[in-house]
């Protein structure tokens, strides 16, 4: 704080020579808010060059139209109207949500009962447990889903070791290319961003609330029901959106194991981008997702809000 | 122990479902390394024989070097970029009780929560609207918004058992702005700054979506490995560069995961003066 008393010494001493730009200095090494902004403007600046102005560059790109390599301006509704006009946008976009919904399920399912050992059972081992659930999910998500397609494939893994002990005739075909093997794909890929927020929230109840619940007389099952689970909602609602939310417009695992009938709305959103070269209609595509995503959340949301409420 | 009654019982069938668990996480990647080692063009059992022939392919392959070396230079440049904002926001955000910090965090968050593919595509709308070439430098734009995130978070968890008075008692002492940030601030500071260098970098080498929307003739490893994923006939030295990935990969986050909880654990080790 010696810092404050040099520059009021320096202003009070020296008015005319330091002037304004001392004075506008100590108003600012004074005022904590400004020096916690200017800290933070860097970043700030950052994210919104590259984060919100992208965004708002792709939501007028949709407006557009493409005209072979160059891009039409005038402001139009017409890859909206397309969206809704061609059944199989839609159709894809609620498929991939349903698929979405289901990983989100089984992740979050699967991923309770560990986030709880860890929390209530490992005692001394919490940090080897938490690398080890860590460690995989920074590996290479490519080479994770890349994975999949060598244990589910026709000639892959799972057939080809039932056929070598005598189990299998003939490979089953169905392991692979289908949304079943997309939703197995990314339960596995996003089990850490499942399991460490269910983690987190069950680490911070109170554990006299469980002994008081023992003490008025509740079982295990019963001091569960209402008291952990309830509290450890925080946790699931930000696992369940943190794997919800990429999984809706993931095109990696449905291009590698999803096969045509696996294929979801970020494959079109990526061809758009690509083979089709229909930019604009590949943001309009996008925006309307997102949209999509967002009012599902909300609902959801409002939904747990209401149910609360209720309890 | 007592307490609650939870805890008297360490293992039971919890232990075994976390144990299944772990191997569910574990077995499925680990197929990589098993097969880049077996004698066959051919990913099926039986394994055939013991081979490094196709680490041998790997390592002769040109375009393969040529991307191994983009994805380092892209990685370093995004670990160093984004770990220094991650730490101002980190910073400002447990030093300072700022108003709207909630917003301000969130928004930082938000690479998090918005798919890949979205934050790829807005961000080649914008590169193509500002006549920017596709090269590694937009790859690196790209993947410095998604690592801040974690650098900040990293950050955060570092810097928040940190005793402000620290700092205070240094300025008192005599000490400028820039000499407390070297001997106090820095040495504290630094377990986080190695977990979020290591973490981003990783990050970055690993990235495939958004660099698969940004990257123009030259290309990451990732891209590189997704390009090669088309020909069967490839596959085997995909399998060898994946385990060399996963394996490089595994060592580095588990260092990282390591130093940065031990720096958060043991407050009173860290080292105060250099």
């Amino acid at each position: 704080m010696t810092e404050h008393a040099k520059v009021t010494v320096g202003v009070a001493a020296e008015p005319e020579r330091l002037g304004l730009r001392v004075w506008v200095r100590a108003l600012f090494l004074r005022s904590e808010q400004a020096r916690g902004y200017a800290l933070l403007s860097p970043t700030l600046i950052y994210m919104f060059l590259v984060l919100a102005l992208p965004l708002g560059l792709l939501v007028t790109f949709s407006f557009w139209t493409q005209n072979y390599l160059d891009f039409d301006r005038s402001f139009t509704f017409t890859n909206y109207i397309m969206f809704f006009q061609k059944p199989i946008y839609p159709a894809l976009l609620w498929k991939s949500i349903k698929m979405s919904g289901a990983v989100t399920l089984a992740t979050v399912i699967l991923a309770y009962p560990m986030a709880y050992f860890l929390a209530f059972r490992v005692k001394r081992a919490k940090m080897t447990w938490l690398i080890l659930i860590t460690v995989p999910f920074w590996t290479s998500y490519l080479l994770r889903v890349f994975a999949w397609k060598i244990i589910l494939g026709y000639e892959g893994v799972i057939n080809s070791g039932l056929k070598s002990i005598g189990l299998l005739e003939n490979s089953l075909e169905f392991l692979l290319y289908n949304p079943f093997a997309v939703v197995i794909t990314l339960a596995h890929a996003w089990a850490a961003f499942a399991i460490l927020p269910i983690y987190v929230s069950l680490e911070k109840i109170d554990r006299s609330l469980l002994e008081a619940a023992t003490d008025l007389g509740d079982g295990p099952m019963m001091r569960f029901l209402r008291v952990t689970l309830p509290l450890s909602s925080p946790g699931v609602i930000a696992a369940s959106l943190f794997v919800f939310i990429p999984t809706v417009g993931d095109y990696v695992t449905p291009s590698l194991v999803g096969g045509t009938t696996g294929i979801m709305i970020g494959n079109i959103i990526q061809s758009m981008f690509g083979k089709a070269n229909n930019w604009p209609m590949g943001g309009a595509i996008a925006v309307i997702s997102m949209l999509s995503i967002a009012l599902l959340i909300c609902a959801f949301l409002w939904l747990i809000q209401r149910t609360k409420r209720l309890v | 122990m007592r307490k609650t009654g939870i805890s008297s019982r360490k293992f039971g069938p919890l232990g075994v479902y976390a144990v299944v668990y772990l191997l569910f996480l574990y077995v499925p990647v680990l197929f990589l390394p098993l097969f880049s080692f077996n004698d066959s063009i051919y990913v099926a059992f039986p394994l055939k024989g013991f081979t490094l022939e196709w680490y041998g392919k790997m390592a002769a392959s040109g375009g393969l070097i040529e991307a191994l070396f983009n994805s380092l230079k892209v990685a370093s440049a995004v670990a160093i970029f984004s770990t220094i904002l991650g730490t101002l926001a980190a910073k400002a955000v447990t030093r300072y009780r700022l108003r709207g910090r909630g917003p301000i965090v969130g928004m930082i968050m938000l690479p998090f929560v918005i798919p890949g593919i979205i934050l790829g595509i807005s961000i080649l709308v914008l590169a193509n609207a500002a006549g920017l070439p596709l090269t590694l430098f937009t790859i690196a734009i790209g993947h410095t918004l998604i690592a801040v995130p974690f650098a900040m978070l990293v950050m955060i968890s570092r810097l928040e058992g940190f005793d402000r008075n620290l700092e205070e008692a240094a300025m008192d002492l005599g000490e400028n702005a820039w000499m407390t940030f070297w001997r106090v601030t820095f040495p504290l500071a630094l377990p986080g700054f190695i977990a979020s260098l290591l973490l981003t970098f990783t990050e970055s080498f690993d990235e495939f979506i958004l660099a698969f929307f940004l990257a123009g003739t030259e290309v990451t490893l990732p891209v590189y490995i997704w390009s090669q994923l088309r020909f069967p006939s490839k596959l085997p030295n995909v399998l060898a560069l994946g385990s060399c990935i996963l394996a490089a990969s595994f060592f580095v986050i588990a260092f990282s995961e390591w130093v940065r909880r031990r720096g958060v654990r043991g407050e009173a080790a860290a080292p105060v003066v250099a």
